[in-house]
């Protein structure tokens, strides 16, 4: 198959980017749109030119390191697959392909295809996490979750952490991954003890350097762990829940 | 290919490798694992009331550096801030949780013994030492045992839902190897679920302070002053600057070196470089030949695929292994009648089928594709069929036991499970080898600890099923904790290295000129092109079978591959900022020193134990281990040059509580 990509190149957060346009004539379509890019490199590195800067690591959909717009869609054409898992079957035979980064104003670009999506991880920062120190945690089995709670906690704590949601919202807003994040630690019990003091810190923090919901809901299409559109309400959920807690401890 | 098992290797052979063996390498001292002199049951015990303790007050006085958040590095990071030390974090990913450990699906072993099977602490270590085919401690496994009892306490504590029973109890499944149920999971998902209450718990350490976290830095190098590891260089992966941190100790979890195989079902940007610069500053590296080659990965479809996708081996519990009875037999495999299906495990090991261990099942797969019988477009591959397990339990059941599996093969190779038959190969998968730790868990460099898939324990030759997730939690949170305080303690008043030190700056000018001379060499192809063929190589003399001659070529071949490398490596771009050309370029040049050692260690341990079958050594095409010549761990220590010969010290093994005997499935 033969393929036009349009790749964004850009070399640094402050630096001016543009497209550069390069052509791939041995596509084939069981090939994954990041092996597709790995042939453009090839093919570059061949010429002595700059290979093209992207991430991905465990190209199984797992760790959440791939990330990138195509054909201006997080991570690719299909709903819900994380980019390694889009495939160059999606395309035909002399099809523009256009990779650009994530594009989020929280989500400035390192590098060509790379960003930097630490602001989430500030957002865990800031309170989405237990307080539980090594060895002082109480026998698991005394603590009873019922297998539907279990159930439902993973639904949210599926989260690949990919940004696909931030990239895919019109307003750049974190709403579906800091959802995601409160309502799993809400449903188990450790978690619990610290939930209105988590949902306050944490939407703060999200509020800090993400942009407001619209509740469109482009989010849950893109996201690769299919998180229920469901997480975003849970924001404002635990906001107000938190509110009505003001004063005490929980 | 190698050769077939039933090759006679005459006398003469023998004594011609033996003369080969000598030439490659020298035989060094025994080594001391500094084990308790008590029964190994007793021995965590008894180590950890002899342990010296750092007063709480005294703790921030300490820097320790821990490379790598995966379940191993995360949790001691985060543990050790946690007790109060001053602890710096080195990731090159952009956040912790991306470390490999989130990929790991199947679930983690504990030795909860809840249940009324007859689990236990002996029975999980008897399990351990014959899962690891006797090349691993007694001690180590039984230290793991025991605080594995507690890790699942802790990771559903800091935020891992685990699965649960109806009425709210934990859930355990049953796993390879193992005839109890002592293996706790979340769905398919395990490792995602315990490394982001790691990445999490690592995360609050950061924000109270206790923890400094370095990501996108990439260690390249240690620093020895005085016989101690006393700090690290690391390169900016975005800014490109080479800089020192200096430590009281160091401590390395970066996970396993699979990926020298080019293809393997590791993560793309794992590799070797922090552990193999560790072992070329004095960390001895222990049985580098012991790879494990999981059975049911997905076979390469393309010549652009760039890794193996791991299908979990629960599949095996429905699904039945054939290839064709004719050669290259292209047929739908649906119209192949069912007395041209050749059942070849089930044929083989009557009483255990399908379910034979990893590397049994990985070894007859390979032998029917390289004998001519593989199936798919690449004949590569040999089925795995459900059209039984459907028949017998419905589409129903077997949907609720392996939908995401089916779906994610199904997403990778467009084909539907339900109606063909998977194709499947084997592929390298976990890596038992690693830099040699004594029962502290220090390397032979003092003040460097090793935790997890970086070093050697527990393993032995073969892996045990979720027990790799299991050592992960247990080195971070609980066995580092308790030793590297211990040796802490012993430098109270003295400061970290002075950054300034000549020592620092030596070892900061030696990466920095190595990047520069990389990036100077200007030759004709990119690196991954010197990747793609050290792969070739190993898997073709190194990988499910090994014979003395094939490992003799293969030792050849790397250096002259090595020699082409260092004379016509390409690294385009510049050392100054991001390039991804140059991080490959540092890690295959480590992979082309670590493949030839690998090789060494395979052809001088002439036996075979678990995942390191030698043709030679084999009785009924199973493996032959030499307990009388080979019980011992083989730690290499570098001779200080890559072309001299590397010095092979041993550790030996002793067994009391699960005595030798010969692992047979037939």
């Amino acid at each position: 198959m033969r393929l036009i990509l349009e790749v964004w190149r850009q070399d640094g957060p402050d630096a001016e980017g543009s497209f550069e346009t390069h052509e791939i004539n041995d596509a084939t379509p069981e090939m994954s749109l990041l092996e597709l890019l790995d042939r453009l490199n090839h093919q570059l590195v061949e010429d002595d030119q700059d290979p093209v800067a992207f991430e991905s690591d465990c190209r199984e959909g797992i760790c959440g390191t791939c990330g990138l717009d195509v054909n201006g869609v997080p991570h690719g054409p299909e709903d819900n697959v994380p980019a390694c898992g889009q495939h160059v079957r999606s395309f035909s035979d002399g099809q523009t392909v256009r990779f650009t980064p994530f594009r989020a104003k929280s989500f400035p670009v390192v590098r060509d295809l790379i960003v930097d999506r630490t602001g989430l991880d500030r957002i865990i920062q800031a309170g989405g996490t237990i307080s539980v120190d090594a060895g002082t945690a109480p026998d698991a089995d005394t603590l009873l979750v019922t297998h539907d709670d279990a159930e439902r906690a993973l639904d949210f704590a599926a989260c690949i952490g990919c940004g696909a949601c931030v990239s895919a919202c019109p307003n750049g807003a974190a709403y579906l991954y800091t959802g995601a994040k409160l309502s799993h630690l809400a449903l188990i019990p450790h978690g619990k003890e610290e939930r209105a003091k988590r949902a306050r810190s944490m939407i703060t923090q999200m509020q800090h350097e993400f942009g407001p919901c619209s509740q469109i809901g482009e989010c849950a299409l893109a996201c690769p762990a299919n998180i229920p559109l469901v997480a975003i309400a849970a924001v404002n959920r635990e906001r107000l829940r938190a509110g009505f807690k003001k004063g005490k401890p929980n | 290919m190698n050769a077939t098992p039933d090759t006679p290797v005459s006398e003469q052979k023998g004594a011609q490798v033996a003369t080969e063996i000598d030439r490659l390498r020298v035989v060094g001292k025994p080594l001391d694992g500094h084990l308790p002199d008590v029964h190994p049951r007793d021995a965590w015990t008894d180590r950890k009331l002899h342990y010296n303790l750092v007063n709480p007050n005294n703790r921030r006085k300490f820097k320790v550096i821990v490379v790598g958040t995966g379940l191993s590095g995360a949790g001691a990071a985060a543990a050790l801030g946690e007790l109060g030390y001053d602890v710096d974090v080195f990731s090159f990913h952009d956040v912790p949780r991306r470390a490999h450990s989130i990929a790991a699906q199947g679930g983690i072993n504990s030795p909860r013994a809840r249940k009324v099977d007859n689990d236990s602490i002996d029975r999980f270590v008897k399990d351990t030492v014959k899962g690891g085919d006797y090349r691993g401690r007694e001690e180590d496994a039984y230290r793991l045992g025991e605080e594995g009892i507690r890790v699942i306490n802790h990771m559903q504590a800091i935020g891992a839902a685990f699965a649960r029973e109806y009425g709210g109890q934990l859930a355990t499944r049953s796993f390879g190897g193992v005839q109890v149920s002592r293996t706790y999971y979340t769905r398919g998902q395990t490792g995602q679920q315990l490394e982001l209450a790691a990445a999490h718990a690592l995360s609050r350490q950061v924000a109270a302070g206790t923890c400094k976290l370095h990501s996108r830095q990439e260690m390249l190098d240690l620093i020895v002053k005085d016989g101690r590891a006393q700090g690290i260089v690391v390169r900016d992966l975005v800014t490109g600057k080479v800089r020192a941190q200096t430590a009281h100790a160091v401590i390395l979890c970066t996970g396993g070196y699979g990926n020298i195989y080019y293809k393997a079902t590791l993560a793309k940007n794992s590799n070797a470089t922090a552990i193999w610069r560790a072992y070329k500053r004095g960390a001895y590296f222990a049985n580098p030949c012991f790879v494990q080659i999981h059975p049911t990965a997905l076979p390469l479809m393309s010549k652009w695929q760039s890794k193996k996708t791991l299908m979990s081996e629960s599949l095996r519990n429905d699904g039945r292994i054939w290839a064709p009875r004719k050669k290259q037999d292209d047929r739908d495999p649906n119209t192949i009648p069912e007395e041209e299906r050749f059942y070849f495990l089930e044929e083989r090991y009557p009483a255990f089928g399908n379910l034979v261990p990893r590397d049994v099942a990985s070894r007859n797969i390979r032998e029917r594709i390289d004998a001519g019988y593989g199936v798919g477009p690449l004949h590569n591959a040999v089925y795995l069929d459900f059209r039984t397990g459907i028949e017998r339990l419905g589409v129903k059941l077997i949907r609720e036991r392996y939908s995401n599996l089916f779906n994610m093969y199904e997403e990778l190779t467009g084909e539907d499970p339900y109606k063909t038959p998977m194709r499947i190969a084997p592929s390298v998968h976990f890596t038992m080898g690693g830099l040699w730790t004594d029962y502290d868990q220090m390397t032979s460099i003092p003040g460097l600890f090793i935790g997890g898939e970086a070093g050697w324990a527990y393993h032995g030759a073969n892996r045990l099923g979720a027990n790799s997730l299991l050592s992960g939690c247990v080195d971070g949170w609980f066995t580092l904790p308790y030793a590297v305080p211990n040796y802490l303690a012993g430098l109270l008043g003295q400061a970290a290295l002075d950054p300034g030190d000549q020592a620092v700056r030596d070892t900061v000018k030696y990466v920095q000129d190595g990047i520069d001379h990389l990036l100077s060499i200007d030759g004709t192809y990119g690196p991954d092109h010197f990747h793609e063929q050290l792969g070739a190589i190993l898997d073709r003399y190194a990988s499910v079978s090994r014979d003395p001659e094939g490992l003799a070529t293969a030792i050849g071949e790397i250096r002259k591959l090595r020699e082409e490398f260092w004379r016509d490596v390409k690294v385009v771009g510049e050392g100054d900022r991001l390039n991804q050309e140059l991080e490959t370029a540092g890690r295959v040049a480590d992979y082309l020193e670590l493949g030839e050692l690998l090789c060494i260690d395979a052809l001088d341990r002439d036996e075979s134990a678990g995942a390191h079958f030698r043709t030679d050594h084999e009785i009924d095409g199973e493996a032959k281990r030499d307990d009388e010549d080979w019980c011992f761990c083989s730690a290499w220590e570098y001779p200080g040059d890559p072309s001299a010969r590397p010095i092979r010290n041993f550790e030996p093994l002793t067994f009391r509580a699960v005595p030798l005997q010969q692992r047979n499935y037939k």
